[in-house]
């Protein structure tokens, strides 16, 4: 018989060996993410430039931001454009290659390994890639254009052209995960389920609506997520492509924070502006996840 | 087959193959412009390919640039990183699919909280500290906080895969009076090699390619990494494009070759992150 001590013991032994060894990911979270949260906050109260002692101003730089910055209101504008248009152009890209990727294709692994290639070159290096390719005078694509009797794009120094000229350099660089993704989840759909659709006469359609959708749903819905997440942080194009421009067209949120805290010093404002990011994603996040409910169908799930 | 599915083939290669040319022309244009001299780059019709081969652009941008210099500053960052990621997000992972302690649900939601959380949010505090501990301008802002872990969704991509292998696995080890750690260092690990790697050659792209972080900390021009100097570099070249375009081949070819090595790892690491979520 197990004595009810010597149980407990042994659960308080297990307890802590438990915590050591996730010890440096909670230690990580109290560091590196709860305590600077903490600090964020209160920093976004104060007028602070870091070299002189902070001035506690209350909630003023909240304030400030809705009422007398210009920018701010642009920047969520602008930012909001490029992550729907992103997340939305990038699902599409993905998913199509990777539904004509899964048709049996010869050489299936050589065209992934294709699609993927641009997602390993770095973000800098693409920069300076992406640059030469639109420029406006001499960029190939618009020799392209020109080439085929249309007329020449400003692309990235167009106010209006500039974020669909950045997605599409996003959908280039940052689709391979999403495609290679896909693909996996597309080739896990039991054949069974697919033949009897087509037993009863369906076509592609009906087999696409009614077996391969729901069942590659929750891989949807996780690359949803990580799209708009990542489409959110989006930073290098600006810093070194547009500089946020032309006419701030380009002037992503991240791109502002950078700004306001480490070029014009505002750590206070930057900090308002961190929190209010946190609070954005926050609220993104809770309104995924239920309306992931609702059409995410999760194998074994009730329902 | 019939006329009707054959046609559907060739047209399904046709979009294939135009889609690989449209992905792979932006880089065959970048290796093209760095070959050529700057009278080929702004030719119009577009040269396909340069009428002398130059090769000398890219000695011309090692010599302009400290490349080498960045190269190692890169590596000085990257090691690092990546070993403290595999063994401090492998512990930790560990704790959370192996033991029972007060406090694990709470910690652990944590963790996929802080997977979502823009990176940004905690930067400005992030950089007061280091600032504060006279570290900026020094490699440790961008290596020590990797020793925590190693990244939160690491951690639980690993905890997901040590909770497919059986518990008996560990009971048999303990019986033979292994202790925790050697259970989970010659017994566990193991099982879990594959997405280590992949978690391994995740971090090495990240970290290659991160921008932020050392445009933040690093100041001196002799501790940029490539990603730094290449955007130093594209200020002062933005219209010799063909030394410019030499520069970002440059940065381009170790990645791609980790690629090339480690594609098989790095395939399936892919696809496992998006269907262990």
């Amino acid at each position: 018989m197990e004595s009810p001590v010597l149980h407990r013991r042994a659960h308080g032994r297990e307890a802590l060996i438990g915590y050591l060894f996730a010890s440096p990911v909670i230690l990580g979270l109290v560091i590196w993410v709860m305590a600077p949260m903490v600090g964020s906050l209160l920093i976004s109260f104060t007028d602070w430039n870091v070299l002189t002692a902070p001035r506690w101003l209350g909630l003023r730089n909240y304030v400030n931001l809705f009422t007398s910055d210009l920018f701010f209101g642009k920047s969520l504008l602008v930012t909001a454009y490029y992550v729907v248009l992103n997340t939305a152009a990038t699902f599409v890209y993905s998913l199509a290659v990777a539904l004509l990727l899964n048709q049996k294709v010869k050489g299936q692994g050589v065209f992934r390994s294709i699609f993927y290639l641009p997602a390993i070159v770095p973000i800098v290096a693409s920069s300076a890639l992406w640059l030469w390719l639109f420029n406006p005078d001499f960029g190939l694509y618009n020799q392209i254009l020109l080439g085929v009797g249309l007329k020449k794009s400003l692309w990235l120094a167009g106010p209006s052209t500039v974020v669909p000229s950045l997605v599409i350099m996003s959908v280039w660089g940052g689709a391979g995960n999403t495609i290679v993704i896909f693909l996996a989840a597309l080739q896990g759909v039991p054949r069974p389920l697919l033949e009897a659709v087509e037993i009863d006469g369906g076509n592609w359609w009906h087999k696409f609506w009614a077996v391969t959708w729901p069942m590659i749903s929750p891989v949807t819905f996780f690359n949803i997520v990580v799209g708009l997440i990542n489409s959110f942080q989006i930073f290098v194009q600006s810093y070194v492509m547009t500089s946020g421009g032309p006419n701030n067209g380009s002037l992503f949120y991240v791109y502002l924070m950078y700004r306001e805290g480490f070029e014009r010093n505002n750590m206070g404002h930057a900090a308002a502006l961190s929190w209010i990011l946190f609070l954005m994603v926050s609220a993104l996040g809770l309104i995924l996840f239920r309306w992931s409910r609702e059409w995410v169908h999760y194998e074994g799930a009730a329902g | 087959m019939t006329a009707a599915r054959a046609a559907g083939r060739t047209a399904l290669y046709v979009v294939l193959v135009a889609g690989a040319v449209t992905c792979l022309l932006p880089i065959f244009w970048q290796v093209r412009s760095s070959l050529m001299t700057l009278v080929d780059v702004f030719k119009f019709p577009p040269l396909f390919w340069a009428t002398h081969t130059r090769w000398d652009n890219y000695a011309q941008a090692m010599s302009s640039s400290p490349f080498l210099l960045y190269f190692r500053n890169t590596l000085i960052v990257v090691v690092p990183t990546v070993l403290a990621t595999l063994v401090t997000s492998s512990m930790s992972a560990y704790g959370f699919a192996r033991f029972r302690f007060p406090g694990r649900g709470f910690w652990f939601s944590m963790v996929l909280g802080a997977i979502i959380l823009p990176p940004a949010v905690v930067l400005i505090p992030q950089f007061i500290l280091w600032s504060r501990l006279h570290l900026v301008n020094t490699f440790y802002p961008l290596i020590i906080p990797f020793w925590f872990g190693g990244g939160a969704f690491n951690v639980f991509l690993l905890r997901q895969f040590f909770m497919t292998i059986p518990r008996d696995f560990d009971d048999a080890a303990r019986i033979d009076g292994a202790r925790y750690f050697r259970i989970y260092w010659q017994i566990l690990v193991p099982f879990i090699q594959p997405a280590l790697i992949a978690v391994g050659l995740f971090q090495f792209f990240f970290q290659w390619n991160d921008f932020f972080g050392p445009l933040i900390y690093l100041d001196s021009p002799n501790l940029y990494t490539l990603a730094l100097g290449l955007s130093h570099f594209i200020g002062s070249y933005s219209t010799q494009w063909n030394i410019l375009m030499a520069a970002a081949v440059i940065v381009v070819i170790p990645p791609i070759i980790v690629f090339f090595v480690g594609q098989r790892y790095f395939v399936e690491g892919v696809t496992l992150t998006g269907i262990k979520m």
